[in-house]
């Protein structure tokens, strides 16, 4: 096959053979089925458990894996999500000071999926579920300039400037869009593959996300995009 | 200037985790490893305590460098374990003489049903606070002294050493056969068996009757104070802290007062409840332990409620069944349909703990029709986990003469939202969730920490809690709950009825 790279078409010639054994195959076996010498099988498969397209069972022998399986259903489960970002989560709201929300894009809408309250212990209601407005919030348009289909990033000029000054930039800021004197700050949380599959954000009174001339205050932007980081280096992005 | 911190490690039955604190407790960095278990037997849980050790070291070598650039100095290393599971080794080499027998093991139930119908069987709970039972390590010990060869005779002349996991790891810290300091701490020797729930010394009327020799036995010692020095990595971090997991959270939930309590949803889960320092003798079926004692103050006993299968029957539906890739999809699933369709899951997987304490029971599903799909079952399996929960409150509550104003929550559990509103509503409770969800290692954090004043008092480390989320019951949604209740414990009558011969 002219143009072809040789090593995906040994890992695709790999999992079909483990697909097809309906069960679990060791190296040895793996290696005799594809024809390949059992150090270049093993390296493969190495990197295939890396990305989760295969995993092992106590014995050492491989299955198809989590990973591939979830390609059909097309993304992270949210529930899934929020337990394993969960401890950096809490770790930004109580450095921070402000209240925490995870947030994904669902058919254009950004949808919550994990709100930890601001740590002063004042009276706040968990709202996991919501739906915010996508251009009106730093969730929404870090998740917009981040989404893998340019219809949902937008065409109008000025939301394309936007759109690539949040990408370069990296995060996200609001002032008062979504509700007058609260201001926010996202950042995206990448997946294991790179894909954008979340924003990490924080919102609060303004003048203490802003400093005086309505900038997001250095720290906590370093804050979010770390904390957001963490969570992808938790989901097995190493970029 | 970078802020001292503390290092602790949670060595749970699952995995071992490593976490850097800094003095707000937040956390700076954390590692964590995966151990196997080993089930030789039915019945049987072991695992391999030179594994454990090895995570141990690697994962905080890990978090250590992960903190390295942001963090200031380690000044002290705490230490929270798995409680009740067994450790023997040679004193001379370090070597296991077989693998940790794990706290859901129920080898010993022969044993401890003859143990149990000798008449002098009362003064188990007498000195020890706790009636006769598998669950507590003391048993344990005595199987291996009975089963491995020349075992009895090798305790006796000295030559085996025997711990919980903090005292493994802790006599390795600090040098293993090299010096290695054999001690362990008031909350983990309480849960033996063998120890004097009043003078909290190893008492030698417990020991004759479980037939334990004292040579083999570590030294007692305050939760909160120097034990000895770590060298095994890299730099020495004084060990200022030790608890078992269960008391660990209750002290990073900071439920210093009487009447203070939390619950803490992991493999298992377990209901604490500070009762200052008063010994409460119980009849309802919750049982009394040491909570933690500083160095030089008096003991604080808790009241507990143990339930050995929550998060572990989530685990069942992922691996034993398959139905979900990971245990947080059960929520997706659980979400897939409104409630339980009439499905009800006893999960007596090795008999039932608090408050019924039948080793005899096993687990059913219950309420069973072609009605009934995976997303009902998903959500009998969670469900099993609030009913379980309001069984051990109410028998606490009978035990103490205290009511939960709310309940503080944590553990792996605790970010699944549809089970967290369904404690809340069985409860009709206010369910409450601290600011770090990793309260087993912050609870060692500041055992640790406090030995070496990081941290000037426990008033401080009151400061330190904030709320993340809470969950409000439904009214309505209660009292259609509190009529449900009858149903659940028919089916825990039928998981009784149905292991016994
Ligand atoms: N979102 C969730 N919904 C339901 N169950 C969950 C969820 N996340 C984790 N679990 C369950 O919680 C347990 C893990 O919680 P946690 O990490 O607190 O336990 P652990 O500390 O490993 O337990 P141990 O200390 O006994 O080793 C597992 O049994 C898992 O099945
Ligand atoms: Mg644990």
């Amino acid at each position: 096959m002219p143009g072809s790279v040789q090593s995906l078409e040994r890992a695709a010639a790999i999992l079909q053979v483990v697909a097809g054994s309906g069960g679990t195959l060791g190296v040895t076996d793996i290696a005799a089925a594809v024809g390949l010498p059992k150090t270049t099988a093993h390296s493969l498969l190495r990197t295939l458990l890396g990305v989760r397209f295969v995993e092992q069972d106590r014995e050492g022998r491989y299955a198809l894996g989590p990973g591939l399986l979830r390609l059909g259903a097309g993304h992270l489960d949210v529930n899934e999500l929020r337990s394993r970002a969960s401890n950096w989560t809490d770790a930004l709201a109580s450095r921070s000071g402000h209240a925490v929300r995870l947030a994904i894009l669902e058919r254009e809408q950004v949808r919550v999926v994990h709100h930890v309250f601001r740590p002063d212990d004042s009276a706040q209601v968990l709202d996991v579920g919501s739906v915010l407005p996508a251009d009106r919030t730093a969730l929404g348009k870090v998740l917009l300039a981040f989404a893998p289909h340019r219809s949902v990033r937008g065409t109008v000029d000025a939301r394309r400037a936007d759109v690539a000054a949040v990408r370069a930039r990296g995060w996200a800021a609001e002032d008062g869009g979504h509700e007058a004197g609260t201001a926010g700050l996202a950042a995206p949380v990448r997946g294991s593959t790179g894909l954008v599959v979340a924003a990490l954000g924080i919102s609060g009174p303004a003048e203490s996300v802003l400093d005086r001339q309505h900038q997001p205050r250095p720290l906590l932007v370093s804050m979010v995009v770390e904390s957001a980081q963490a969570i992808s280096r938790e989901l097995g992005w190493h970029g | 200037m970078a802020d001292r911190v503390v290092l602790a490690v949670d060595q749970g039955t699952t995995s071992t985790r490593s976490i850097v604190f800094d003095r707000g407790g937040r956390l700076v960095s954390v590692r964590q490893r995966e151990h196997r278990q080993f089930f030789p037997r039915p019945g049987w849980v072991e695992h391999d305590p030179m594994e454990i050790w090895a995570n141990t070291q690697r994962t905080a070598a890990q978090a250590l460098r992960d903190a390295a650039s942001s963090a200031g100095e380690v000044v002290a290393l705490g230490i929270a374990n798995q409680r009740e599971t067994t450790v023997v080794w040679e004193r001379a080499t370090g070597r296991p003489v077989t693998r940790a027998i794990v706290w859901q093991d129920t080898r010993t139930a022969d044993l401890v049903a003859r143990l149990s119908s000798r008449p002098d069987a009362a003064v188990v709970r007498e000195r020890s606070g706790m009636d006769i039972a598998g669950y507590f390590a003391g048993p344990r010990l005595r199987w291996v002294l009975d089963h491995v060869p020349r075992a009895r005779e090798r305790a006796e002349a000295g030559e085996l050493l025997f711990g919980t996991m903090e005292t493994w790891l802790v006599w390795n810290l600090t040098g293993g056969p090299d010096g290695g300091v054999h001690v362990t701490d008031v909350t983990n020797a309480s849960r033996t068996s063998l120890m004097d729930c009043r003078s909290c010394t190893w008492d030698p009327v417990l020991l004759d009757f479980f037939g334990i020799p004292a040579a083999l036995l570590p030294e007692i010692r305050p939760s909160v104070g120097q034990l000895g020095t770590a060298t095994a990595l890299g730099s020495p971090i004084p060990i200022t802290g030790t608890l078992g997991d269960q008391q660990a959270a209750l002290f990073g939930q900071a439920c210093f007062t009487p009447g203070e309590a939390k619950c803490t949803y992991g493999t298992g889960s377990f209901l604490l409840q500070n009762t200052g320092t008063e010994l409460v003798r119980t009849r309802s079926g919750s049982i009394s332990t040491v909570a933690y004692q500083l160095a030089g103050e008096p003991v604080h006993y808790a009241l507990e409620g143990s339930v050995a299968v929550a998060g572990a029957l989530v685990q069942w539906l992922r691996d034993g069944l398959g139905l979900i890739a990971t245990a947080p999809e059960i929520e997706t699933l659980a979400r897939t349909v409104a409630d339980n369709g009439g499905c009800y899951v006893v999960p007596a997987f090795s008999g039932l703990l608090a408050p019924h304490w039948r080793g005899e029971a096993r687990g059913l599903v219950a309420g069973l029709t072609s009605y009934v799909t995976k997303g009902h079952l998903a959500r009998a399996v969670l469900e099993a986990t609030g009913w379980q929960t309001r069984d051990v409150v109410l028998a606490m509550a009978a035990d103490s003469g205290l009511q939960l104003p709310s309940l503080r929550v944590d553990g792996g559990m605790t970010t699944n939202n549809l089970l967290m509103q369904f404690v809340a509503d069985v409860l009709d409770t206010p369910v409450v969730r601290p600011m770090v969800g990793e309260t087993v290692s912050l609870g060692a954090a500041y055992a640790a920490g406090l030995a070496v004043g990081l941290w000037a008092d426990v008033e401080a480390l009151r400061r330190n809690w904030h709320r993340s989320a809470q969950w409000s019951p439904v009214p309505r949604r209660a009292a259609q709950l509190a009529a449900e209740y009858p149903t659940w414990e028919k089916a825990v009558r039928l998981s009784i009825a149905w292991g016994a011969d």
